[in-house]
């Protein structure tokens, strides 16, 4: 791989991509990766914006992002725009920057209050019990409203570059599934059963299915069932409205022009993770626009972890006998020859479980950011992170 | 404290920590421990997989249990499984395939909130109390989702107030809340994000859903050293031993010395934070270094659990 290749394809994701999404498992630094290729295309010009999803409190704090939102809001280009005269990108004047911290359910009430054929549907809905259940805590919503956002923010047009971070799940990819699942729950049969109007649902649910419902109620309690019926009948008339949003999200995430950023670690979970994720990626036809590989150990060298070990014994053989000035020597060389090797055993690891990844993303370049002295929590180290992804 | 005391504390230990902090190859290590003093151990999966079975050089888990070691077996758990289970168990099994063929345990699971936990964690009670094994440890969703995991029975039975699943919320409550049937350990690293997220998670898990925290299991360690960081004191230390160390060697020497002492502040730094904000023992867990764990890795990492514990003294209360 040449230094150049990741460099410029991060460079164009951030001049010219619209829609850059940002994927990998939970711990990997996704959030940071996000921001930071946010604050480089506002750099070059771009109005951009940053969809996080819980964000460390640091970040979140250096973001201005101290509660959750459903709107954006600016960024003072004074903390973003001038902390790092070392790299000064060139074209186009500073841009802006904003930031926005994904609030599931409001984004869920506003998308409901959408698609309400009145404001008394919106608020029978908006009321009941087991809507609040589906906003607060389906599995998925928060997937969902993740891209909702997303196909909000560019229906509006307001920003020319969308950075989205993704929800910290196992499977870095339930995010792709999540409109798929809101479908699903609108498509259940009995569902739907419950969805007809009160006297045609008593004479066509059959006997089998009032059967099924009772047990159920025994199971888990009348008032459920009964929040779901009441949830269902002040749907009515928005199914269509939700079915067709969620496959307008969908070819969102399908267009050519949206771009996905896979961010991993290079230990060997994220990367198998990576792994999946760049083979599912592939199956729906999107391709991966780069790969940022976080907290990379450095190599110190090209010597072979053996040699250096068998160096260090060497030593430690020294150590064992003559003049005491010479055996403290000894050891405390044989100590450092260790540490190398075993630091030239990590980086060796790591490039070879990298090597896997490349094979699978059909040659996306792969972006290294190593190990940082602190924490990436405020400007001045998302510079630094910048100026290690766009400088090589 | 002897390790055969420490796992047998309780049946059931609950390992939580934030994504990518090593929970797997901590509960691996945990599960090694517990199998060396002698004791059964089933690992319980529940949020698919998880590279537990691969850090033992098995295939993926599935839903009935496999041995991954001597004395250690394995299994996931599934909502949709346990739900299954849960009916033909009380007399409903013709409903049950219907229930999940139908895909309507989506519908109800989402009208009950923490109805699947509930499911996981009546099961995982009934694995305590089956006496599968001395010991059940289960390798617990991500931090956040944790908490959400460990309260979703006390919210189950502020929401539903009658029926046979508010009884099995009950009976997982008294699980958890005893500590002498179920404990959490936290697992985390020694860095600045995952401190403060581990710390957040402990108060919750303690004060909110009211289960007993063992101790903090810090992983990645870089062991103490004092190594010589200039290219200069190698030169020195190269000619007090009378052995040869090129230059662009020295450099590196050096350069790979520097690095290690940064981190090692760094992790010592964040070490101390975390004494300060969370009055609760310490296991030190060194770093590997290596990419990914495999079997012997994990059985040092056994080896240093161990160590941990048997450092640790028995804290009356």
């Amino acid at each position: 791989m040449t230094a150049g290749a990741p460099v410029e394809a991060l460079e164009q994701i951030v001049r010219s991509g619209h829609v850059v999404i940002c994927a990998g498992s939970g711990g990997v630094g996704k959030t940071t990766t996000a921001a930071v290729l946010a604050v480089e295309g506002a750099r070059r010009g771009r109005n951009a914006v940053v969809v996080t999803i819980d964000p460390a409190k640091r970040l979140a704090n250096a973001l201005g992002l101290d509660t959750l939102s459903d709107t954006p809001h600016e960024i003072d280009r004074a903390l973003w725009g001038a902390s790092s005269a070392s790299h000064s990108p060139a074209g186009g004047g500073p841009g802006r920057l904003s930031a926005l911290m994904l609030d599931t359910e409001s984004t869920f009430d506003h998308l409901v209050a959408r698609y309400a054929e009145t404001p008394e549907q919106a608020q029978r809905i908006l009321e009941n019990r087991f809507y609040r259940n589906v906003a607060g805590a389906l599995s998925g919503t928060q997937e969902y409203m993740a891209m909702e956002k997303l196909h909000e923010l560019h229906e509006e047009g307001a920003y020319d570059l969308i950075v989205v971070d993704t929800p910290p799940t196992r499977h870095a990819l339930d995010f792709l599934d999540a409109p798929n699942r809101i479908t699903r729950l609108l498509d259940n049969r009995i569902f739907r059963l419950l969805m007809m109007p009160t006297r045609a649902y008593m004479k066509a649910v059959s006997a089998g299915v009032q059967r099924f419902l009772r047990i159920v109620a025994r199971v888990v309690g009348s008032e459920v069932i009964d929040d779901v019926v009441a949830f269902l009948r002040a749907f009515e008339g928005m199914e269509d409205g939700f079915r067709e949003r969620a496959a307008v999200v969908l070819a969102l995430l399908s267009d050519p022009h949206t771009r996905f950023v896979l961010v991993t670690s290079p230990r060997r979970d994220a990367i198998d993770e990576a792994h999946y994720f760049a083979e599912r990626l592939t199956e729906t036809d999107r391709g991966v626009a780069a790969v940022v590989v976080n907290r990379v150990h450095p190599s110190f060298g090209v010597e072979q972890p053996e040699g250096l070990r068998a160096r260090a014994e060497t030593l430690d053989a020294l150590s064992a006998s003559g003049p005491a000035g010479r055996r403290r020597a000894a050891a405390r060389l044989a100590a450092a020859y260790r540490n190398l090797a075993d630091l030239r055993s990590i980086a060796r690891a790591e490039r070879e479980h990298l090597e896997g990844v490349r094979e699978r993303i059909g040659g996306a370049p792969v972006a290294f950011v190593p190990y940082l002295d602190r924490d990436v929590h405020d400007f001045d180290a998302l510079a630094e992170v910048g100026r290690v992804l766009f400088s090589g | 404290m002897d390790a055969r005391a420490f796992c047998s504390a309780s049946r059931v230990v609950v390992v939580a920590g934030k994504g990518g902090v090593g929970k797997t190859t901590v509960t691996a290590a945990l599960a090694v421990m517990a199998a060396r003093a002698g004791l059964s151990v089933l690992v319980v999966e529940v949020e698919g997989k998880s590279g537990l079975a691969s850090a033992f050089g098995k295939p993926d888990l599935g839903y009935h249990e496999i041995e991954l070691h001597p004395g250690i077996t394995a299994r996931f758990l599934t909502p949709d499984e346990a739900l299954v289970e849960y009916l033909e168990d009380h007399g409903l099994s013709r409903i049950s395939r219907r229930l999940a063929r139908t895909g309507a345990l989506e519908v109800v699971a989402t009208a009950v909130p923490g109805m699947k936990d509930i499911l996981l964690l009546g099961k995982v009670k009934q694995l305590e109390q089956g006496g599968t094994a001395d010991l059940v440890i289960i390798d617990a969703p991500a931090a956040g989702h944790a908490v959400s995991f460990l309260l979703s029975p006390q919210g189950l039975l502020d929401a539903v107030h009658a029926g046979p699943i508010r009884k099995q919320a009950a009976e997982v409550v008294e699980m958890l809340h005893d500590p002498a049937r179920c404990r959490v350990l936290l697992v985390t690293v020694p860095e600045e994000t995952p401190v403060n997220e581990l710390v957040e998670t402990a108060y919750a898990i303690e004060d909110r859903a009211g289960v007993s925290l063992g101790p903090v299991l810090v992983n990645g360690c870089y062991p103490e050293t004092d190594l010589p960081t200039s290219p200069a004191e190698i030169r020195d230390l190269a000619a007090a031993a009378d052995v040869f160390v090129s230059d662009r060697e020295a450099d590196d020497l050096a350069a790979a010395a520097a690095f290690r002492s940064r981190r090692g502040a760094i992790q010592a730094a964040q070490i101390d934070r975390l004494a300060d904000r969370l009055p609760l023992p310490q296991i030190r867990l060194p770093f590997v270094f290596a990419a990914g764990l495999g079997t012997a890795d994990v059985e040092l990492l056994a080896d240093a659990l161990e160590a941990g514990v048997e450092a640790l003294t028995p804290v009356p209360g």
